[in-house]
């Protein structure tokens, strides 16, 4: 069959869906359904770390040779400043941005590094909006079970009660800053329900809402005229002989140089680590995101929890060759977007949580009622033309007009054909431990956003990340500067570095990946 | 994902694989044969070229990726996001270097006419000669030509929706005659239009007092006393 007779199948089948009721799955079923299919559940992709702070543990080989591996630095680099700050925040992405803006708004002297440029990152490129509490009939608890709920109950319930219950500030300071999110007709911020949530919370630019809040905090960051290095990526921390981190290591991505940093507090808004293709699987995340604050925060001593667990976004299209691993909005889905396999069947309740929801595409793949693409890939449907039939013709157009041009470079009308699509690596649940004020068990090194962990638990929710890292890079910022107002720049070394190498050769860790790894290699060399 | 995880026994009947077309196209000035329908960007890592500046969101989002292409035997220059546009046979193209167009450093709190202001951090916006080079260039497929008049003539709401989906590519500033810097006039009207002439939302104000005054505090100690359990009770009763 051609992939347009089975696309006709959607279509004939489309009436006889929409009368459909799928229940969500009750919490043993849903277990099951993950144990069995959840690329988290596959054993033969995990091992435990060798040494450092989360020795024995659990995780992906991608990130566990990524941790163990050595810094491009040589324990003798002279170590003259060449910038000292009160505070230095590492990467240019919404965590980075707010954490910026607030410790400078504090006082604090900052300057921002970042490896691609200001405003690069996974941030700016999120559709789906921003949870908070803000309707009338919902509340920050809401929103609290409702998080802990989608986390399988292992988040970090402080860091989660600080961040629903700081939402509505935030929404208020993006307001003042000019974000211009989605009204109703009377004026209140409009909300859209996303997957696992009980209440509409998510607030949004139509499908720009990431795009849109970063415009804003990089016309800020250059409006208040915050120092900044751009293609500058950090490569290793420095820490003073109590093992408290006084700075960082920096490469000049242009000339190659090291660029040594002395500062009061860094804060690490590093982004997550999609960019390693964890188990092979495409992903929606920006060039940059290799997990580098990950590895330098190991090697300086600071433990990582749920390094076990990633989340796949259900939707990411693996038709046309061109997007693959590109995002389709969960927003498809709340407006009633139905997901259906080769046979025209819908085979799960669309707004289950995420991991239930890739569970069940990657089932009906493997158990062989999945499409195949042109260039041999699997994936189910998404049925687009539904949301014209359910909300009148038009709605794509209106509300998700990114995505509708997305496919139309490609010659494909989502107004009119359902697209393909199979789970795509999204986000790292987990990251760096940290504390209510973003600090790690490292004194003065904060983290800030995707690189952060704890807070989602098992399974991040649609929508916290934006709110997650406007919380927590605000906190950051602010510690950090209060930090800096009160202490004295420390000394700068490399002993926590020597100490990584050490216990390296300890535990017979000899071959090792040079880490970070700064960009993935795509560059095709002569032998690939 | 490989094809080898899968039964494709078990899958209807389908298709086969196409195999790859080649197709030759032009970077930067040089031939190169690459797998027909791949991005730009992905050509650019095909043919070994490494790739630091120019490369973003490879999601068509971030502007990071503005590029200058030309089909076979069309003397137009086009712009394109790399990120995002497939290769065809005989096309040639360049990534847009960085444009040092200036961008007015302003306080937005700060404004005391927004509508006037605009005339002095961005002076050169009046001077529109209408060529329209701006909206040819616009890879958003933006009328930003149309986007300066109205920011010129006050319509900042009219240019916020707009430049919504403005990817800050900034591939309409090189092209302007009269040296304005379309995606900055459009970004501050747009800031502009959501601090000074948009309505506070109703409840958000009271929300955020009502969580300074505890008024949750109650809900709170009964739900943060709470087991495992009777937590996963009460969010399924809530469902």
């Amino acid at each position: 069959m051609t992939l347009s007779a089975l696309q006709d199948i959607v279509h004939q089948t489309r009436e006889a869906r929409r009368k459909q009721v799928l229940p969500k799955l009750t919490p043993s079923e849903r277990d099951t359904l993950i144990k069995k299919f959840h690329p988290d559940c596959r054993e033969q992709a995990y091992r435990p770390l060798k040494f450092g702070p989360n020795k024995g543990q659990l995780t992906v080989r991608e990130l566990a040779a990524l941790l163990e591996g050595d810094s491009p630095v040589p324990y003798d680099l002279p170590l003259d400043p060449d910038h000292t700050v009160d505070v230095l925040v590492i990467g240019g992405g919404g965590a980075g941005c707010a954490a910026a803006l607030h410790a400078h708004k504090a006082g604090a002297k900052v300057l921002l590094a970042t490896k691609l440029r200001l405003a690069d990152s996974n941030s700016v490129m999120a559709q789906g909006g921003m949870q908070i509490a803000v309707a009338p009939d919902d509340s920050p608890v809401q929103h609290f079970l409702d998080t802990l709920k989608g986390g399988h109950f292992k988040n970090d319930r402080q860091l989660l009660k600080v961040m629903v219950e700081e939402g509505p500030s935030i929404a208020q300071w993006l307001l003042e800053l000019g974000v211009l999110f989605d009204r109703d007709t009377d004026g209140s911020l409009h909300v859209k329900k996303g997957g696992g949530s009980t209440k509409p919370r998510l607030v949004t630019c139509s499908d720009y809402t990431g795009l849109e809040i970063m415009r804003v905090l990089k016309d800020e960051v250059l409006n208040r005229q915050i120092q900044l290095l751009e293609f500058c990526a950090a490569v290793e921390l420095l820490t003073n002989r109590d093992g408290v981190c006084t700075g960082a290591v920096l490469r000049d991505l242009d000339n190659k140089r090291f660029i040594v940093v002395a500062a009061k507090a860094v804060i690490l808004a590093t982004g997550g680590i999609g960019r390693l293709h964890i188990q092979g699987f495409p992903t929606s995340n920006h060039y940059g995101a290799t997990g580098d604050g990950l590895a330098l925060a190991y090697r300086a001593g600071a433990p990582l929890v749920h390094i076990d667990t990633f989340q796949y976004h259900p939707t990411g299209a693996v038709y046309p060759e061109q997007l693959v691993g590109a995002l389709v909005t969960e927003g498809i889905r709340s407006e009633g977007g139905h997901l259906v396999n080769a046979r025209g069947e819908r085979f799960v309740n669309e707004l289950d949580t995420r991991d239930v929801v890739s569970s069940s595409i990657i089932r009906e793949c493997e158990e062989g009622r999945g499409i195949r693409t042109p260039t041999g890939r699997m994936g189910v449907w998404l049925d687009t033309p539904l949301l014209e039939l359910e909300h009148g013709a038009g709605t794509l157009e209106k509300h998700f007009p990114a995505m509708v041009r997305q496919y139309e470079r490609y010659g494909i009308d989502i107004r009119k054909d359902p697209v393909l699509i199979y789970p795509t690596l999204h986000y790292q649940n987990g990251g760096v431990q940290i504390d209510v004020n973003a600090e790690t068990a490292v004194p003065n090194l904060f983290v800030a956003g995707e690189a952060s962990g704890g807070l989602h638990g098992r399974n991040r929710l649609m929508g916290n990340s934006l709110l997650d890292l406007m919380v927590f890079g605000k906190r950051a910022g602010l510690t950090a500067a209060a930090r800096a107002a009160s202490n004295r720049q420390g000394v700068l070394t490399l002993q926590h570095l020597r100490r990584f190498r050490e216990e390296a050769k300890r535990y017979g860790v000899t071959e090792q990946i040079t880490s970070p790894v700064i960009l993935p290699a795509y560059t095709r060399t002569q032998d690939s | 994902m490989s094809t080898s995880e899968f039964d494709t026994n078990k899958v209807l009947e389908q298709e086969e694989n196409l195999q790859p077309k080649m197709v030759t196209v032009e970077i930067a000035g040089k031939p190169h044969r690459v797998p027909a329908g791949i991005t730009l960007m992905k050509a650019l890592w095909y043919t070994g070229h490494e790739v630091i500046r120019g490369a973003g969101c490879l999601g068509g989002f971030c502007g990071a990726c503005g590029t200058y292409y030309r089909t076979k035997d069309d003397p137009r220059v086009k712009t394109c996001l790399a990120c995002s546009f497939a290769v065809e046979d005989g096309m040639s193209f360049s990534f847009a270097p960085p444009f040092p167009a200036r961008k007015a450093i302003y306080r937005m709190e700060e404004l005391k006419d927004p509508k006037q202001d605009l005339f002095t951090l961005y002076p050169e916006a009046p001077l529109c000669r209408n060529c329209n080079a701006c909206t040819e260039a616009c890879p958003q497929a933006i009328d930003v030509r149309e986007g300066v008049w109205r920011a010129v003539f006050g319509d900042f709401k009219a240019v916020s929706e707009m430049f919504m989906n403005c990817v800050m590519c900034g591939l309409c500033a090189p092209v302007c005659i009269a040296d304005i810097a379309p995606n900055f006039v459009a970004l501050y009207a747009s800031r502009a239009q959501g601090v000074y002439f948009t309505e506070k939302p109703k409840g958000l104000a009271e929300r955020i007092q009502a969580i300074a005054d505890g008024r949750y505090d109650e809900e709170w100690n009964r739900i943060l006393s709470m087991t495992d359990e009777e937590l996963e009770q009460a969010s399924a009763s809530a469902a």
